[in-house]
């Protein structure tokens, strides 16, 4: 569905992606240490930072030159790292801002109220003052409500508690397991590697290895961080 | 004690008239971060549409109603136009914005002068703006008091626009976080262009109320654009129930200190009251309260 070919990337000078490829498949897992450039790619696959050189491709259409809003429109979703929401507005606001505009508008909604309860509670309070966890939700729940063909997930379970990991991992199993093309970034190896068809492992901004996920040893991909 | 209501009343109405030249500045700084200069402009953009208006409609009963909703459309296509053309290119240089607004408030002044006579022209008074309201044994000119309703109908409108609509809901997210609006499907672009409309559309407004009290000039957008500035930096930058308080501050602040000492005075120890408020408290009146920053 998505695929980026030959992506060279970086903020101003300092180029971070030198040349990655990642080929077309339903669940995606990205691997690397930090500082790889996982975040950097993710950002350029929905648009916030465009490439240098490369193409981006999603279902068919050359998207390179397409900004975050359009790409969204065509069927992309995107949640980045860090929990983010837009805090000054409610939990309901934040599910309405993504539901704005499109049919079955409270049925969107609800649909994803339904899928974490929590927010339900916190239906009126501002997501500012949600817990880091709740905030995770609130965020793979805006990103759902657009109906996406693709979902993008930055390191989504990170700094959250074991309890909410869980629940955040069945869900994107569950999303997969539905059909729903992931593309993935993950510290936690054995999960990226279970929940992905296919791998790619960045260092430095380059590829040092691709494969196949859920067959892949995890010392294997751990050796090719480290390169 | 003689003095407090009238100076009151007389406050409030002033402040009512910064409230409506800040109101816009409230969304186009307070909510995008753009300093514009050339906001007062727009001001006077505002009272000409209303004299415009009255050359057209006669019956000032009826002009002034109708130079309202012209005068927004006007001036907020002048916003418009400067955002689409200059400040598009500018959102993350405010000092540039800044310089290139100032540019932009003269070009805008030398305009209205090659195309009104230099002593501005006047603006008729509705009858039903003649007359005066009885309050606590004090007459209050019906002017000050429509410049109060005016103020708070745009408050109302302005306020459930942000808070009930699915743009106003835009908006607060742009203003919130850019990047994460436009991967929310927002498009930031149309975001900033209405933003700005909308902005510039009340500093239109703005000027209709100025033009029935003081009349119109070239010159009577720049005698705004400072105390606006200040008004909502005082209430808080992007916080409209901060702007409200601050500018009715401001106009007692200044009805006070004229009645004491004199009209120029009076605007010169207001304003040092604002420096050494901010002096003070930088953030302003009310700050935004949050577990997280995002």
């Amino acid at each position: 569905m998505l695929e980026l070919t030959d992506i060279k990337a970086g903020y101003g000078r300092t180029q971070v992606l030198h040349g990655v490829t990642v080929p077309s498949a339903d669940v995606v897992a990205v691997l690397g240490h930090n500082g790889a450039g996982k975040s950097t790619l993710l950002r350029l696959a929905i648009g916030l930072i465009k490439p240098s050189k490369g193409r981006v491709v999603f279902d068919g259409e050359d998207i390179t030159s397409l900004a975050p809003n359009q790409r969204v429109a065509r069927g992309m979703a995107y949640v980045p790292q860090g929990q983010q929401s837009f805090g000054q507005l409610t939990t309901l606001e934040n599910l309405q801002l993504a539901a704005d505009g499109r049919r079955r508008r409270k049925a969107l909604i609800d649909a994803q109220l339904a899928r974490f309860p929590a927010l339900e509670q916190f239906a009126t309070r501002k997501a500012g003052l949600l817990s880091g966890g709740q905030r995770q939700q609130l965020a793979i729940a805006r990103a759902l409500i657009t109906e996406p063909k693709l979902l993008i997930l930055d390191e989504p379970t990170e700094g959250i508690q074991p309890t909410i990991v869980a629940e955040i991992e069945q869900t994107i199993m569950e999303l997969a397991a539905a059909g729903m093309n992931v593309l993935l970034v993950e510290q936690h190896i054995g999960f990226a590697l279970e929940a992905a068809e296919r791998y790619v492992v960045l260092a430095s901004g380059h590829v040092t290895q691709t494969g196949e996920g859920g067959k892949a040893a995890t010392s294997t991909v751990r050796a090719a961080m480290a390169i | 004690m003689d003095a407090l209501i009238p100076q009151l009343l007389n406050g409030s109405a002033q402040g009512a008239l910064l409230l409506l030249a800040a109101l816009g500045l409230s969304l186009t700084f307070g909510q995008m971060g753009v300093i514009n200069m050339a906001h007062g402009e727009f001001l006077m953009i505002g009272a000409f549409s209303a004299y415009l208006v009255q050359q057209v409609i006669v019956a000032s009963d009826l002009s002034i109603p109708v130079a309202l909703p012209v005068a927004f459309v006007v001036a907020g296509l002048f916003g418009l136009l400067l955002e689409v053309t200059i400040i598009r290119w500018m959102y993350r240089r405010p000092l540039d914005t800044l310089l290139v607004t100032v540019g932009v408030g003269l070009i805008l002044q030398q305009a209205a002068l090659q195309i009104f006579p230099s002593q501005g022209v006047p603006v008729e008074k509705p009858r039903w703006l003649d007359g005066q309201l009885t309050i606590l044994g004090y007459d209050w000119p019906l002017r000050q008091l429509f410049t109060i309703l005016l103020a708070a109908v745009c408050v109302a409108a302005l306020s459930a626009w942000l808070k009930y609509t699915s743009f106003g809901r835009r908006i607060r997210a742009t203003v919130h976080n850019r990047d994460l609006a436009e991967t929310t499907g927002i498009s930031t672009r149309t975001i900033d262009r209405l933003t700005f409309f909308v902005g510039s559309g009340l500093a239109g407004v703005a000027g209709v109320a100025a033009s029935l009290i003081g009349g119109t000039n070239s010159q009577m957008g720049a005698q705004y654009i400072i105390p606006a500035f200040l008004v909502v930096a005082a209430g808080g930058i992007g916080q409209l129930k901060g702007t409200i308080l601050a500018a009715w501050a401001v106009g007692v602040a200044l009805a006070f200190f004229a009645y004491w000492t004199t009209g120029s005075l009076a605007q010169v120890l207001a304003f040092i009251l604002v420096i050494v408020f901010l002096q003070l408290r930088p953030q302003g009146l009310f700050t935004v309260r949050t577990r997280s920053l995002a």
